[in-house]
Order: structure tokens, then C-alpha cells, then sequence
């Protein structure tokens, strides 16, 4: 047998000629950018590759995108997904979404999508807010945050949509900047990388109705003191200076140090985003909630020893035929009890 | 019941005669629709044309012994074609009060009735809300009454077996079912082999099962309690390999043969519902078919998915009833838009809302012509026996893959459940399903349309070259890009629109049976078939003209619809619902057609019908 070496593609493999229809300023494009310039490195001839959406600001992605692509309706992105996946599980499916498609409308197709392990990776945009139709809170929105439509503040509770993925058992969880470019290009490889479900949030401003959505971690100031980068086998250090740390305490819990006074690297704990529970991934996400913690960024989880729903699904059918032979169309009619009438 | 000869034998007679109705009645747990089916399969393996109707609570087990609680199953036997399961019963088989009082206003007088006389205790009679005992009162005195002991003598015959009490009770439906084999001269061996097979890990379960089917047909023998029983010879049934099977059953089989035609495989996106979970049950058998099955967390991710795996090319149906198809509608929408085959198959039940689960109606035809935001036409065929559902399944794939549309299939409750004897067809009888992926990139357009479907190509992710983008939004013609402008929306309101009438060169000119001209027409469509074939044959006997025009296509309709309703003097459409149908051949054709509508969750009579036809003949 013969190889034939892929042609190497290049990011202007994957541009369309469609006109890019976000507002100027909008973190979309920074991300469309990363994904154009990841999905060459990725190996995988382009027809594989399907983009999938809901609708949103997000869900304008596949237009963008030249590969094949489905603009589905409001939320259901996972579940069309999820049926191409099945019928044809050597596609390279990725699901562009946001915080209301994902959170809200699609609330349930995303948690069972990520329960089952469907070889689906899923961007998740959050900017907080909803985009398309002008500015109402979305379910990642602070409490008692003034909006369209909570004027005197709203008076919902914000998902986490790292703890949420986490809690659904997902089997790769990340987080990345839509500015943070270089971090954003190797968390979307992790994901390509990755067999199972892939969730990666991207915190991404909407400088038209949540400017500064996240401004409190991409400022240059606050980043180093506010932005936790994870790394495999590092210890979980951050600060301007690299002086703080992550510490496990007696009862389980994690504190922030300040690192001398006896107080060295080897006292913080060590990322692991390959352990196959994943309490550890939801400690850390939970971080950003309390006072004086970092958020983290990077890969939290990355746990790829499940198999896919779709692998699953079909295995079954191939053993199926294994043991009793493909099926006999005029057999099966004539299955069970049968008369003759001359 | 019409006796045709008595021969003598032994001390009982036996009549020969040519049809029976029978119904079986009793707790959801008493296994009412296990006996039922049991005889059914038995008559009909023996040769019987037969027709079933099982109706049971939408509660699994609603407290025992009442009336909500009670189960049926009824089925019409005969040496002649038969198309209903029949108006009135000529065996009642109740096994509780409560069973009684529900199911003997549908007796015939002089008619068979075998009562569990065990179950007609103080207690059992106040659950069933009786003040007197129907045994005792005389009320019973216009029907030949068996009260048969089941519980003691099925217990009897199951004694020194180490059942405990409630296990042996448990097999008192088999007795019951040995007592109606004696009477109607039938083979236990059928449901020897089936309870053979059914517990076949359980071998004490096996012989308990048996030992009540035989014990119920010895007591009969030995006590000759019935003093006749009834031989219903064979029936003439067109030639060919038959075998029993139900509108669910035949819609799966129909599926797959679908897909084996078309050499697709079949993706099936379903949520269970009432009455159509049967059909994921049943396909999710069929692995070594290929096909692939998906259970998805509710209805809207049941269609999404289905839309998903059609676009990476497989034949992709979603199964559901009303309040599921109501969830599914945006999506509809979707796969309109995209311009993708799958189809839709709503078995439709009593509504609106949760309504009655378990119950049939037809209430949803104009829910399938427009339930959907905009103008968003889709084909919709109805099949019109349990048997049928087989080739509406294979017909309604074949559309949707010719064409590139979504198909809806409106089957019901009574259809899905209810069974009838179906030829087996050859191969060579099943039409072929051509299916053409686009494969060459030159001049490659995804809405680029053949002109004579006008359907767009099928172009598969994994093709090389073919990298397109479909989806909700508007589309330019031939380039399938986003497009807002106003000329261009029009015109793919239109082509869409188009597209679904195209169908019509597929679809038959229909011939009504019966009269091709005269004083009445009956239109009509889906599982009010059989009553009305029945209806119109026992009309036309007695020299009235009348023709019956059944529609299988309900969009796009025959196109020599308009004509035949200009034949007749009078137009009546019969439905189970408010008159749908009949408000679309009014808004369509201009015909002052006239309605029959039921609305109980049950089908027609022949009687209701027979009395609404002799009223518009002014008889």
C-alpha cells in the first residue's frame, strides 16, 4: 500500500469568501483567526473537518470557515452534532457556540453531549451577554448585573461553565483568552488532540454591549495577578513576580501562599490535568468565586481514557455482525411465524 | 356470529361458522395483551383473516381490580376478509368486575361470557363500584355466563410445582387462554412453542405457563361446560407467505428495507413516547442491519440528530407522537431549509397536551400540512392498515430521497398496536432506491437543482472539493449562501413550495373503490380505512351508490383529486378528530363535503358510519 502525504495546508486553506460579518472590535475575529491557524497543524484533510453552530454571534463561525459547515438552530449544535458523529464518526466535528446557546437555550444538549463523550469539540464564547439580539443578561452574567432587560440588576446566579462542563463528567475542560493569542492556538490543539469531548471556554469581549466583559483578567496589570496559567506537571504559581501559590490544606481544601518564609515551589500543588477523577479539575475551577483566588486558564482536564459515544455506538453494530452475520433483508421479513395460503 | 352447519360430536356440537370477535379484559397486570396477542397469532397462523384491537390504560398499573386499571384486547377472526376489528364481541373473557362492567355494553346478547368467578368477592366488587354482585342479580341473563373458578383450578393445576401463590396466579390468563383454544377448536402449540422460547431461562415458568394453557383446555374437555364450540375455517387470502404484524412492527421492517434498498445505512433519533416507542425497540434489534440507534435526552435533540446524521448521509427518521412532534417543529423548519432527507413519523394519540396516551385519533393532520412558523411545506403521507405501514415507510424514504425533503408519516395509536396478516413481498416487488452523492467539484452548487425533482445535490462532509456551508438562514438560489434580499426570498419560498408539489408526478391518480360515480363519496385517510371499507362494501350490497376514495398522499394530494369529487352528489369525509381533512377539501376544492367526527379515542363502528351514510342518502 501506497501513502500519499497530505498536502500541507495553510490558514488560507480554511478562510471563505464570505465577508466577515462581526462588529469591528468583536473577539470573534481573534478566535476565528486562532481556529484558522490551528485547524492546518492539525493533520486532517479539510473535507473532514464540520463546523457546527446555534445561533448567536458565535454561530456566525462555520460561514467563516471553509470546511463543511452547518448553522443550526438556537442550542441544538450538539445534538446535530451529535447525529453526524454517530452516522460518520471519522469527521472532525467542532461545535462553535456561546454563552446562551450553550448555557441556555442548549443547556441540556450540551451536559448529555458531554456525559456521553462524543468525539466533539465544542468552543464555547462567553462574553457574558447576548450579542444578537442587543443586550440582555445571559446565564454567565454577574448577579445584579444592569442590562436591556434587568434594569435595576439581574437577579440570576451565573452558571461557571468550567464547573458545569466538569460536573457533566466531560472528559477534556479548558479555558483560554480571546486576546491571549499564543495560549488560545495550543489550548485549541490540546483540544484537536483530543479523542473524547473537548469543552473549551473562550472568554471573549463584546465591545459593543459588555465592553471590558473580562477586563479585570486581560488588563497587562491584572493578568499576572488575577490569571492562573495551568501547566501539566508545573506547580500552580502565579503572580506578578511568580510569588504566589496554590497550597493543599490538611482538610482537602486549596489556599493561596505567598511563596518565601519558608515557603518554596515544592509546597504548591503540582497540576495534574490527567487525573482520572475529576474532583481536582472542579476544585480548581471553582477558584475565580473566592476572594483573593486567581482564575485559572489552560487545561484542567484532559482525560482521555473514555470511549466515544460514537465508537461505542458502532462497535456495537460491527459485533453484532460479527456473531451473526450481515443481515438478510428476505430473512428478516420472513422472521417469526409464517403461514403459506395457496 | 352466522352458523352455517352444527355436526355432531360426542355430546357437544360444533358449529362451523365464519367470523368471531373475541375480547380479552382484565387488570393491566392480569396479561390480557399477552393472551390476546397469543390468540391472535395462533388464528392466524392457522389461516384466519384477523384484525386486533388492544386498548389499555395509559397507567402502567393503576390500582387493581378498578375500572381505570382495565386492559383489552380484541380481535375479529374470520374465513372472510376483514378489515375491523368489529363492533360488538361475540366471547367476553373478564377477568375482574371491573373488567365486566367496562367491556359488557360491547357484548352481543346471547353472547359468551367467561368470568374469573374467584375475583367477585365483596372487595373486588366495591373497587369496581358495584353494589350488587352481577353473578347473582340477574343482570347477566341475556348472555350465556361461564363463571369459571380461575384462580383455584389454575392453582390446582399448578399444585407440588414450589410456586407460591401469587407466581401461580400469575398464569390464570393461560387458562383462561386454554379454555378460548377448546372453544374455538385451535392447536396449543403455537403458544406452547412461544412460552417455551419466552422463558426458556426459567424452565419452571415453562411448565407452570403450560400447565395452565393445558389445564384450561382439559376443563373444558372434561366438563363440557361450553356444550358446543366453533370451527372458523381458514379464510381466502390472496396467495403468498403471510405472517402477523403490527403498524409499529411494520413501520420498523419498513425502515430498514428502506435503507437495505437504497444501500444507506439507517440512523434512528427517537425520545420514547407513547404510541410510537415500539418502533426504537424494535429497530434497535437490527444491528446486524447496520442500523444505528440514538435514544437522545428529549424530542428536539431526537430531530436535530436525525437532521445531523442525514447530512453526513445516512437515511435518517425520527419517531414521536403529537405533544413530541409539537417540540419537534422548529426543526422541521431546519430541515426544510436545508433541504435534507429524513423522515418524520408521528403515531399520533388522543390530545391536545399529554391528552390521552394511549388512545388513537387523527387529530394532527393539519399540524403535519402547517405546523411550522412561515411557509414551510412538507410532504405527508398516511398509511392505511398496520400492514400498510410497511410500504408507506419504504415510500416515504424513497420521496425524501428523491426529492431531498423532509417526509412526515401520520400512523396513530390503533394502527401502531393493532395487527393484521401481511403477504411478505419478494425483493423484486420493493422498488429500488436510487441515491446519488455529489462527488465532482466542477460547477459544484449546493442549491443547484435537478430540474426535474428540484431537489439540490447531496453532497456528504468527507468529499473532497465539496466543503459547503448550509443552515437556518435564508439562502441564495444555486449558491446556497446567505441571502436577505426580497426577489430572492420569494423565489425560494417558491421552489420550495415547488418542490413538494413535484411530488405529484410520483403519486398515482387515485381510483376510488366501489361506484366510480354516484350519490356519495366518502374521502378519507389513514386508520379509519378498514371500518369504512366495511361500511361502504355492506352499503353497496344493499344497491346504494357509493364510491370510497382513500388518500395515502395527503400533501401533495392526487392530482385528480378535484375530478372525482365532482361525481358524486354528495361528499362525506369521516374522521377521528374535528374535521381536518375535510376543511382542506372544502378550502381546496370547494366541495360542500360534510364531516362524520369522532372525537372518544377510539375508531369507528360500523354502525356510526353505516347511520350517517343512510342519513345523507336520505334513508
Amino acid at each position: 500500500m501506497t501513502t500519499t502525504a497530505l498536502p500541507q495546508l495553510t490558514k488560507k486553506d480554511f478562510q471563505t469568501d464570505q465577508e466577515v460579518r462581526w462588529c469591528p472590535g468583536c473577539g470573534d475575529y481573534a478566535i476565528l483567526s486562532a481556529v484558522q491557524s490551528v485547524f492546518p497543524e492539525l493533520g486532517i484533510p479539510r473535507e473532514k473537518f464540520v463546523v457546527v453552530s446555534g445561533i448567536g454571534c458565535s454561530s456566525r463561525f462555520p460561514y467563516y470557515m471553509n470546511t463543511y459547515g452547518f448553522h443550526s438552530i438556537h442550542g441544538r449544535a450538539p445534538a446535530v452534532a451529535t447525529g453526524i458523529k454517530i452516522a460518520h464518526p471519522e469527521l472532525e466535528v467542532w461545535v462553535a457556540t456561546g454563552d446562551g446557546d450553550a448555557l441556555a437555550i442548549g443547556g441540556n444538549h450540551t451536559i448529555h453531549m458531554l456525559r456521553r463523550n462524543v468525539g466533539i469539540k465544542v468552543l464555547l464564547f462567553n462574553n457574558r451577554i447576548y450579542g444578537l439580539t442587543k443586550g440582555q443578561y445571559s446565564p454567565t452574567s454577574e448577579f445584579h448585573k444592569i442590562t436591556k432587560s434587568t434594569p435595576y440588576g439581574s437577579p440570576d446566579r451565573p452558571f461557571n461553565p468550567i464547573s458545569l462542563a466538569i460536573g457533566a463528567e466531560a472528559t477534556f475542560v479548558a479555558r483560554s483568552v480571546d486576546i491571549f493569542q499564543a495560549h488560545l492556538k495550543n489550548t485549541l490543539k490540546a483540544a484537536g488532540a483530543h479523542r473524547g469531548s473537548a469543552f473549551v471556554e473562550i472568554l471573549q469581549n463584546c465591545n459593543i454591549f459588555n465592553d471590558g466583559a473580562w477586563v479585570g483578567l486581560t488588563e497587562k496589570d491584572a493578568r499576572s495577578e488575577h490569571v492562573l496559567q495551568l501547566e501539566h506537571g508545573k506547580p500552580l504559581v502565579f503572580g506578578k513576580n511568580g510569588d504566589k501559590g496554590i497550597r493543599r490544606k490538611l482538610d482537602g481544601d486549596i489556599e493561596v501562599v505567598q511563596l518565601g518564609n519558608g515557603i518554596s515551589e515544592s509546597d504548591l500543588v503540582v497540576h495534574d490535568s490527567h487525573h482520572p477523577r475529576s474532583f481536582y479539575a472542579f476544585q480548581l475551577s471553582h477558584m475565580e468565586h473566592r476572594p483573593g483566588f486567581p482564575t485559572p486558564i489552560g487545561v484542567l482536564r484532559a482525560w482521555d481514557h473514555l470511549p466515544r459515544y460514537e465508537d461505542v455506538i458502532n462497535e456495537q453494530v460491527a459485533e453484532v455482525i460479527k456473531k451473526k452475520g450481515a443481515g438478510d433483508l428476505a430473512k428478516l421479513l420472513r422472521a417469526g411465524d409464517t403461514w403459506e395460503v395457496k | 356470529m352466522s352458523t352455517v352447519t352444527e355436526v355432531p360430536s360426542g355430546k357437544v356440537k360444533r358449529a362451523v361458522i365464519d367470523q368471531a370477535v373475541i375480547r380479552f379484559a382484565g387488570d393491566s397486570g392480569d396479561g390480557m395483551q399477552v393472551t390476546g396477542s397469543q390468540f391472535t397469532n395462533t388464528v392466524a397462523l392457522y389461516g384466519n383473516d384477523i384484525a386486533t384491537f388492544p386498548d389499555y390504560p395509559a397507567e402502567i398499573r393503576a390500582p387493581a381490580g378498578t375500572e381505570p386499571g382495565v386492559s383489552g384486547f380484541q380481535l375479529n377472526f374470520s374465513s372472510n376478509e376483514v378489515h375491523t376489528p368489529g363492533d360488538a364481541v361475540d366471547v367476553l373473557v373478564a377477568m375482574n368486575p371491573a373488567a365486566l362492567k367496562v367491556n359488557l355494553g360491547d357484548l352481543k346478547p346471547n353472547g359468551i361470557l367467561i368470568v374469573n368467578a374467584d375475583s367477585f368477592r365483596e372487595s373486588d366488587l366495591r373497587k369496581a363500584h358495584l353494589t350488587a354482585n352481577p353473578l347473582e342479580d340477574h343482570s347477566l341473563d341475556k348472555f350465556r355466563v361461564f363463571p369459571v373458578e380461575l384462580q383455584r383450578l389454575t392453582r390446582a393445576a399448578l399444585e407440588h410445582l414450589g410456586l407460591d401463590a401469587k407466581a401461580m396466579d400469575r398464569c390464570k390468563n393461560f387458562f383462561a387462554l386454554g379454555m378460548c383454544y377448546w372453544l374455538y377448536n385451535r392447536s396449543m402449540e403455537p403458544t406452547v412453542r412461544w412460552i417455551e422460547d419466552k422463558f426458556s431461562k426459567k424452565p419452571l415458568l415453562v411448565e407452570a405457563n403450560k400447565r395452565a394453557l393445558k389445564g384450561g383446555y382439559s376443563f373444558c374437555e372434561a366438563t363440557e361446560a361450553f356444550q358446543i364450540s366453533y370451527e372458523i375455517p381458514p379464510a381466502r387470502l390472496s396467495p403468498g407467505l403471510y405472517r402477523n404484524l403490527s403498524g409499529n412492527q411494520a413501520l420498523a421492517l419498513g425502515f430498514v428495507t428502506a435503507a437495505q434498498k437504497a444501500g444507506l445505512r439507517l440512523f434512528l433519533g427517537s425520545y420514547p413516547i407513547t404510541p410510537a416507542s415500539d418502533i426504537l425497540h424494535e429497530l434497535s434489534h437490527y444491528k446486524d442491519f447496520g442500523v444505528l440507534t440514538f435514544q437522545a435526552e428529549d424530542e428536539i435533540a431526537a430531530i436535530s440528530s436525525t437532521i445531523g446524521a442525514s447530512y453526513a448521509g445516512a437515511l435518517a427518521i425520527t419517531t414521536t407522537s403529537g405533544p413530541g412532534m409539537a417540540l419537534k417543529t422548529e426543526a422541521l423548519g431546519l430541515a426544510v431549509m436545508t433541504e435534507l432527507p429524513l423522515v418524520i413519523c408521528n403515531i399520533q394519540r388522543g390530545g391536545p397536551s399529554t391528552g390521552l396516551p394511549t388512545k388513537t385519533e387523527q387529530a394532527d393532520l393539519l399540524q403535519a400540512l402547517f405546523g411550522r412558523n412561515s411557509e414551510a411545506p412538507i410532504p405527508v403521507l398516511a398509511p392505511a392498515t398496520p400492514a400498510d405501514c410497511f410500504w408507506i415507510a419504504v415510500e416515504a424514504s424513497r420521496v425524501a430521497l428523491k426529492y431531498m425533503v423532509p417526509v412526515i408519516v401520520l400512523s396513530d395509536g390503533y394502527l401502531a398496536n393493532g395487527a393484521e396478516p401481511w403477504r411478505i413481498p419478494n425483493m423484486e416487488e420493493i422498488p429500488g432506491i436510487p441515491v446519488h452523492f455529489a462527488k465532482d467539484p466542477e460547477g459544484f452548487q449546493p442549491y443547484k437543482r435537478d430540474p426535474d425533482t428540484l431537489g439540490r445535490p447531496w453532497a456528504i462532509p468527507g468529499t473532497p472539493g465539496l466543503e459547503h456551508r448550509i443552515g437556518g438562514l435564508e439562502k441564495q438560489d444555486v449558491t446556497g449562501n446567505v441571502n436577505y434580499e426580497p426577489l430572492n426570498h420569494e423565489n425560494m419560498v417558491r421552489i420550495r413550495a415547488a418542490k413538494v408539489e413535484a411530488i405529484t408526478q410520483d403519486v398515482p391518480n387515485d381510483m376510488p373503490a366501489g361506484d366510480p360515480e354516484g350519490d356519495l363519496l366518502i374521502v378519507s385517510w389513514g386508520s379509519t380505512y378498514g371500518a369504512i371499507t366495511q361500511s361502504v362494501k355492506g352499503q353497496r350490497a344493499k344497491g346504494r351508490k357509493i364510491g370510497h376514495l382513500h388518500l395515502r398522499y395527503l400533501n401533495p394530494l392526487p392530482s385528480n383529486v378535484g375530478d372525482i369529487l365532482k361525481r358524486y352528489r354528495r361528499v362525506l369525509v369521516p374522521e377521528l378528530n374535528m374535521g381536518q381533512l375535510l376543511w382542506v377539501l372544502r378550502a381546496k376544492y370547494l366541495v360542500n363535503a360534510v364531516g362524520l367526527n369522532k372525537i372518544q379515542g377510539r375508531p369507528f363502528k360500523q354502525a356510526e358510519l353505516d347511520q350517517k351514510i343512510e342519513e345523507l342518502l336520505g334513508l
